[in-house]
């Protein structure tokens, strides 16, 4: 999948000479990451795996609108929230194939962005959040209350059926490397996305939008594809979270998780390509490790997250990145 | 939570890890998977650790040469969190049997994982009757209580003594709407009338709008088929708006000794309800009781303390009688076989039997809260009502639609 993404990057047109070198390094990171990733089951315990490689996707699809084109999105769990539950609901109810579920669950996430985000880009800052918080709150409500949600029981025991008719998702194992699949894709989407034509503009509106506007760009236009490409990919990591738990629940939608996904970018290094990834992980891990602490989690995190602000402003992978580039 | 016990919640979560590697099959391995801090946390929590603990120190498991140890963890009855860790406690840390698990949401939940990984779970806190229905389980037993024996005890109890109109305040998950439900189908087969019902957020603090419906629909009795801290804020609420001064009865479907405790015997005095284990009942009780007050800073155990302490003799008991026959004890649907097969006998709820669907039926009986006047002290809040014999305690097996019973 590597070897044939990179000839794409290198031809790509917009991209100055001095991308395609940090092209190269992004991708021979991301490379040795899969390879770590794929060795990991090994020591660690594969379901927990794929809870930070999906939340990772989840951090990533964020890290999209906030890193690159400024925006706070404070709903974002609507989105993966959302995906999950119909990934569920398709797989359980209807006995779609686990794949068919996924791809129900991220096309849903991705109607839903559009409509959510043609009414958010509309503001700018605290508004834009604001807009999406609301939205994402009117959504946890109907799925409190909308009867195939299950209301606070969640869509529980969903089958782990065989994807493709081949694969046998029963073992943790082989789900493991389908969760690893989905989210190589997902980042080289994002990492294409962000690196395209496309995503220069998207860096351009971040900047200064009124410039942009005067250089003739629709901005609006781009922030609304932007969003739903985040939205999409948000719910991808949904959906295939719930089809990984068996389970969709009002936790996957509640304004928590919203939170979680902001806290995970900004630990991880907001506007990195990598920060998120390490986020996601060094976040799940806490709550993996400390949940004997109970709701203390919560404020533990806090706590992180008043570290984080105060002494490395730029993320874990934003400080190492910019300690690197000193000394060279 | 005191520091202590999040030591202990550090140390057991380290222990399970570093035993990951040398735990091998010999060990048998309990999980205690509960409330720990929420609004379940003083009916189940680490009184339900000490219950299990102590069940292992009477078997006399290293007597007998069986290692047994025991965790615990905190679902926060959140059904995600819940299957979280036993899934992680059933593929990492060998865990054999799931105890406890209040909120019918995660038991169910881990009623499912339970299955798919052919393990054992010992249900005592959660009230679903749908644990030995709908999604009864062949890796799974239900031992202290069910909805369908708190609406058949309290219900049928009200309804004879005048309340025929009622109005349900209803914990907006499963096992509001299964208490609701097997209330409902009591209270109209008697010959009284639901007016309504309003569901309520999970867990909730504020209780006034809804009272206020239950007050309007001009019900004689306001079921509330909700529990723990939920129970507690409404029965409070109710005394504060005047609804129990105006005429109206609450009819607690669901309580703990410990949330009269909280409640005080002002507040709840003259409360019916149905519970099969109270500790102040016989000696062997208030014996277990005395053990329990020394382990847990004086506080009281409850049925599902006691349904913990049961459960888990019994399963040792099956264990170790499949061990004797040379049987793999680790299969979990072959070890709840045998938990069925043999007759449970121990000190808290004497001699009965688990049926084929799961559940474990003895007597369960009817209470009303002392009067002030009445009570001799802290803990002394019970005066017994009403026997109901094992027979009728619990619904009739041909009724639950459970799958694993053969349909003759």
């Amino acid at each position: 999948m590597l070897k044939t993404q990179t000839p794409i990057l290198a031809e790509s047109p917009a991209a100055p000479p001095k991308a395609a070198s940090t092209t190269g390094r992004d991708l021979m990171i991301f490379g040795g990451l899969l390879l770590l990733l794929a060795a990991a089951p090994l020591v660690l315990y594969p379901v927990f795996l794929m809870k930070v490689l999906c939340f990772a996707l989840f951090a990533l699809a964020f890290n999209l609108l906030i890193g690159y084109v400024g925006l706070l999105s404070f709903g974002h769990a609507m989105f993966f929230g959302g995906a999950a539950y119909v990934s569920a609901y398709t797989v359980k109810a209807w006995g779609w194939t686990p794949e068919l579920g996924i791809l129900a669950g991220t096309a849903c996430a991705g109607v839903l962005g559009a409509v959510v985000g043609s009414l958010a880009i509309r503001r700018q800052g605290i508004y834009f959040a604001m807009v999406t918080l609301a939205l994402a709150q009117m959504f946890f409500f109907f799925c409190l209350q909308a009867p195939f949600t299950g209301g606070e029981d969640g869509i529980q025991g969903v089958p782990r059926r065989p994807i493709l008719g081949l694969i046998d998702t029963t073992r943790d194992i082989n789900l493991y490397f389908v969760v690893l699949a989905i989210f190589a894709l997902g980042f080289l989407v994002i990492y294409r996305t962000i690196h395209s034509p496309f995503g220069q503009v998207l860096k351009a509106i971040r900047e200064n939008e009124p410039r942009a506007i005067s250089l003739g760009y629709r901005t609006d236009q781009y922030k609304l594809l932007a969003f739903v490409i985040s939205a999409t990919l948000a719910g991808l990591a949904g959906a295939t979270k719930a089809v990984v738990f068996q389970l969709a629940s009002l936790t996957d939608v509640a304004w928590q998780m919203s939170g979680e996904v902001v806290l995970m970018t900004l630990v991880g290094g907001l506007g990195t390509v990598f920060g998120p990834i390490v986020g996601a992980a060094v976040i799940i891990t806490m709550q993996n490790y400390l949940a004997g602490f109970g709701e203390w989690v919560l404020v533990i995190q806090g706590a992180i997250f008043v570290v984080v602000v105060l002494l490395f402003r730029r993320g874990i992978v934003g400080e190492l990145a910019a300690f690197l580039g000193r000394r060279t | 939570m005191n520091l202590k016990t999040w030591l202990l919640a550090a140390t057991a979560l380290g222990l399970a890890g570093a035993a990951h590697a040398q735990s091998g099959d010999d060990v048998i391995k309990i999980g205690v998977l509960n409330d720990q801090s929420g609004l379940y946390a003083d009916i189940s929590g680490q009184g339900s650790v000490w219950a299990a603990r102590k069940a292992v120190e009477d078997f006399g498991a290293a007597a007998k040469g069986m290692k047994v140890e025991v965790i615990f963890a905190d679902h926060q009855n959140k059904p995600d969190v819940g299957s979280n860790i036993a899934r992680q406690w059933f593929d990492r840390d060998n865990v054999d049997l799931i105890v406890d698990v209040p909120t019918s949401s995660v038991a169910l939940a881990v009623n499912d994982v339970t299955r798919q990984k052919n393990k054992v779970f010992i249900n005592s806190g959660a009230a679903t009757s749908d644990l030995t229905g709908k999604a009864c389980s062949p890796n799974t037993v239900h031992w202290t209580y069910d909805t369908w024996a708190l609406a058949n005890g309290t219900g049928k109890a009200v309804v004879q003594s005048g309340g025929k109109t009622w109005f349900f305040l209803t914990a907006d998950y499963a096992f509001g709407h299964a208490l609701e439900r097997d209330t409902k189908a009591v209270v109209e087969a008697n010959g009284g009338k639901v007016l309504g019902a309003v569901r309520t957020p999970f867990p909730g603090t504020d209780f006034s709008s809804f009272l206020l419906q239950a007050q309007a629909s001009k019900a004689q009795i306001i079921g509330l088929a909700n529990a723990g801290g939920d129970t507690i804020n409404s029965v409070k609420q109710a005394e504060e708006f005047g609804i129990t001064a105006g005429g109206q009865n609450l009819a607690a479907l669901l309580m703990f000794v410990s949330d009269v405790h909280a409640l005080g015997l002002k507040t709840a005095q003259g409360l019916i309800y149905t519970d099969p284990w109270y500790w102040d009942q016989n000696d062997n009780n208030r014996a277990f009781a005395k053990e329990f007050a020394a382990g847990n800073k004086g506080s009281h155990p409850g049925m599902t303390h006691a349904g913990v302490y049961a459960g888990v003799l019994h399963y040792l008991k099956a264990v170790e009688a499949l061990k004797k026959e040379g049987k793999n004890e680790s299969d979990g649907s072959v070890v709840v076989a045998k938990m069925k097969e043999i007759p449970t006998d121990d000190r808290l709820f004497g001699k009965g039997t688990v049926r084929a669907d799961g559940r474990k039926v003895h007597p369960m009986y009817l209470w009303e809260v002392k009067k002030p006047s009445e009570s001799k002290g802290p803990w002394d809040y019970l005066k017994l009502r009403a026997t109901i014999p094992v027979d009728q305690a619990f619904r009739p097996l041909d009724q639950g639609e459970c799958p694993l019973v053969k349909k003759t």
